[in-house]
């Protein structure tokens, strides 16, 4: 219950699968700004970055909820939105720092990444591998191992 | 509707009303949409005499009924007009995102007919739609345009627009979207900029729905599945993007050199590969939408010829490179970067440069008019930008190699085929390619039937290059296939691992139209039908259905096709005969019939 959806933007191609693939699994219809994820294409500099919910531990959504909507699942850890407690008051769609949560007016809902029940459908079609789900914990082990492996060429100079 | 939306714009730039139409749906059914939908539209309402530059000349921007979903590449649009460059009917495709947000604020095309009595722009918000005054985008680049437009309009717009090279009604000027993809051919941004239409912005908040969710959800995946397990658009294209191509051309001696005028082997080929982009260059790959083969670069110069963009691709770096003998990637780059930034067709102006070159190196063109020689690389950059303005020597050069060749009295010196420049691909080495050139309904182009899949790719199956024996049957079906494709709003790499079957499943579970494979392959060859029967009732024949001389009598000069010429007269014939054409060409009313194309 510890994966989450890994960001990897350096991978990112901007193609917006993520999108198309979020927005007809959850609404039957290809339609990004359904989606409840979005990706930021900066054109000029050749840099896209895809944003969507932490599932933070310390969950924004949660707390500024004023009738306990959100809460996290047992089964996945997705902070997820109880659609029958839920007033549309959209205060978690201010609270949340990344704009994860979105009201979506076509279904009257308030929406968020709910890791598709602990099988996130837009992860297994992304083409490059920017989005992965895994534990938060391997991905920056990765990282560590990445970064140390620049210093391998230093190491075999001075030995 | 699923797949398409059911409705398209029709806006009349001379008074300035903006109608709003059901989607022809029968036609729809037989022509698919964008390029087929587009020209079947166009073949209708225009006259196939009209000046391409007049008011009567209209402009379609049309997507498919698989633009905009999860369908394999399916972010494309076509913008069907009679092109500029050479009067044939022109579908030029591109895409980027621009498709699939028309497609997304209700709409499958616009078809823009007149002429506006000032700049204009279309803005397009979901049902919203109005022209607004451009005077002060009048001018401005196609990145400061596309700048100006977000600020003025939504910062989510996707906008396609032109160009000074297209205001100044350069013969080769494209139409451009998200600041770099190109509807690169046939001069359609000169049709644009003669209509005072500076850009096309449209910001779109619907969604598309298909017939058969499921149906689509289980075609889409098989499919991506298959284009991921394949060595060129799962890992060549993605790797090295489009110029993966040079190094494969070169060791095939069929990468053109100095306006096909040497043997067809770049002794610098490296120091411009995909290999050297990837090693030296690349920022990042970039996919347009909807995209898993990612074949786009963003490219990053360090040196002389600072800055980042996007591409060049496998034929802007061809025809910079190798053709006009530049062996500086990053002059290359620079080169591509301008064309983008200009709105001008990279492939022509290049080859247009390199047919300069040749006849100024040969003392036809004097040096006192044409600065050029080969390998240039400063004075190629300097007049790219002088060919968007028409200044100088530049004014000549943006009428197009045929017309600047014709005018020093040797058209022979124009490669090009019906007046559009030949890709990047020596047909003395490529049989069906050299048959692909002389029958496109575009002129010299390379996607409209890309035979070097077969020959020297070996996709579907490997055919000898060298040969002409199943070359034309070959052919027809890549013509046709590619039609549909492009009919479909799919990208034609896709074809590299994907057929007919996975395409016709993704169409019919996204439309609900129930139609067999071989059914849906016949509308693509009926499209190609009535792009013939266009270009034939604007005064093309049999006789416009050649190469130049020079590569049907020079033999190549050296590497592995030495000796070869193109044997067209051999294979025309018999591509005549398997179209169902008569000796001249023509369809038959038999083959009319068969496809059902009442004109």
């Amino acid at each position: 219950m510890d994966k989450i959806i890994v960001v990897q933007p350096e991978k990112c191609t901007g193609c917006h699968t993520c999108e198309l693939v979020c927005s007809f699994t959850h609404s039957d219809e290809f339609n990004p700004t359904r989606s409840r994820i979005s990706v930021i294409n900066f054109e000029k500099i050749g840099f896209a970055f895809p944003v969507l919910c932490q599932q933070c531990g310390e969950a924004a959504c949660m707390k500024v909820c004023p009738v306990g909507a959100i809460s996290r699942s047992a089964v996945t850890g997705a902070m997820e939105i109880n659609d029958g407690k839920c007033l549309r008051c959209q205060m978690c769609t201010i609270a949340c720092p990344f704009g994860a949560t979105l009201y979506d007016p076509v279904a009257n809902i308030v929406a968020k990444c709910d890791l598709c029940q602990g099988d996130p459908q837009c992860v297994k079609l992304c083409p490059s591998g920017a989005i992965s789900y895994q534990a938060a914990s391997v991905n920056s082990l990765s990282k560590r191992k990445a970064f140390a492996a620049r210093f391998t060429d230093v190491f075999e100079e001075v030995r | 509707m699923y797949g398409w939306t059911g409705k398209i714009l029709r806006v009349n730039l001379t008074d300035g009303t903006i109608s709003k139409e059901p989607l022809p749906i029968n036609d729809a059914q037989d022509f698919i949409g964008a390029r087929g939908l587009g020209t079947k539209i166009f073949f209708d309402e225009v006259d196939a005499a009209v000046d391409p530059l007049s008011e009567e000349n209209k402009i379609i921007f049309m997507t498919g009924p698989l633009t905009g979903t999860l369908a394999t590449s399916g972010g494309r649009y076509n913008v069907v007009t009679k092109g500029v460059l050479n009067g044939t009917i022109a579908a030029s495709n591109s895409g980027g995102m621009f498709g699939p947000e028309l497609k997304f604020a209700g709409w499958d095309g616009i078809i823009f007919e007149g002429k506006a009595p000032q700049p204009v722009y279309l803005w397009i918000h979901n049902d919203e739609v109005e022209l607004r005054p451009a005077q002060e985008l009048w001018g401005k680049t196609v990145f400061e345009t596309t700048d100006m437009l977000k600020a003025a309009t939504d910062e989510e717009s996707k906008i396609a627009c032109i160009g000074p090279a297209g205001e100044n009604l350069v013969k080769f000027a494209n139409i451009m979207n998200e600041y770099n993809r190109a509807a690169g051919r046939s001069g359609v941004g000169a049709v644009m900029g003669s209509k005072n239409l500076k850009a096309v912005v449209v910001r779109g908040t619907k969604g598309i729905k298909v017939a058969d969710p499921q149906g689509f959800w289980n075609a889409i995946t098989k499919a991506r599945t298959m284009l991921k397990e394949h060595p060129v658009t799962g890992a060549g294209l993605a790797a090295y993007g489009t110029n993966i191509l040079v190094n494969i051309l070169n060791v095939h001696g069929g990468l053109p050199v100095k306006n096909f005028s040497e043997a067809a082997i770049f002794p610098h080929a490296e120091s411009i590969s995909g290999e050297h982009q990837a090693e030296h260059n690349l920022v990042r790959n970039k996919g347009c939408f909807g995209c898993l083969i990612g074949c786009g670069r963003v490219s990053n110069n360090k040196g002389k010829y600072k800055g980042i963009g996007e591409g060049p691709e496998y034929e802007a770096t061809w025809a910079f490179g190798a053709d006009c003998y530049v062996d500086d990637f990053e002059a290359i780059s620079k080169a591509n970067f301008l064309c983008n930034e200009l709105g001008q067709d990279s492939i022509s102006m290049a080859t247009t440069l390199a047919c300069a070159i040749e006849m100024t190196e040969k003392g036809i063109i004097p040096r006192s008019k044409s600065p050029l020689s080969w390998g240039d690389a400063d004075t190629i950059i300097e007049m790219v930008q002088k060919t968007a303005y028409r200044e100088g020597f530049g004014d000549e050069l943006a009428e197009g190699s045929y017309r600047l060749a014709e005018k020093y009295g040797h058209p022979e010196y124009s490669m090009s085929s019906k007046k559009q420049e030949l890709p990047a691909y020596d047909p003395r080495g490529q049989q069906g390619i050299g048959l692909n050139y002389a029958t496109s309904n575009r002129g010299g182009c390379h996607v409209r039937g890309y035979m070097t899949s077969p020959e020297i790719l070996g996709i579907p199956v490997q055919l000898d290059p060298d040969a002409t024996e199943g070359k034309p049957e070959m052919l027809k079906i890549f013509q046709d296939l590619t039609a549909l494709v492009d009919s479909c709003g799919l990208c034609l790499f896709t074809t590299f691992g994907i057929g007919l079957p996975e395409i016709a499943e993704q169409y019919r579970t996204a439309t609900g139209v129930q139609i067999t494979d071989e059914d849906l392959l016949k509308a693509g060859e009926r499209i190609w039908n009535i792009e013939r029967l266009f270009n034939l009732r604007a005064g093309f024949t049999k006789a416009d259905d050649t190469l130049p001389e020079r590569l049907l009598k020079e033999p190549m000069k050296d590497g592995p096709h030495k000796g070869r010429v193109v044997e067209l007269d051999t294979m025309l014939p018999i591509y005549y005969q398997i179209r169902g054409w008569d000796e001249n060409g023509v369809p038959t009313a038999e083959k009319m019939h068969d496809l059902n194309l009442v004109v």
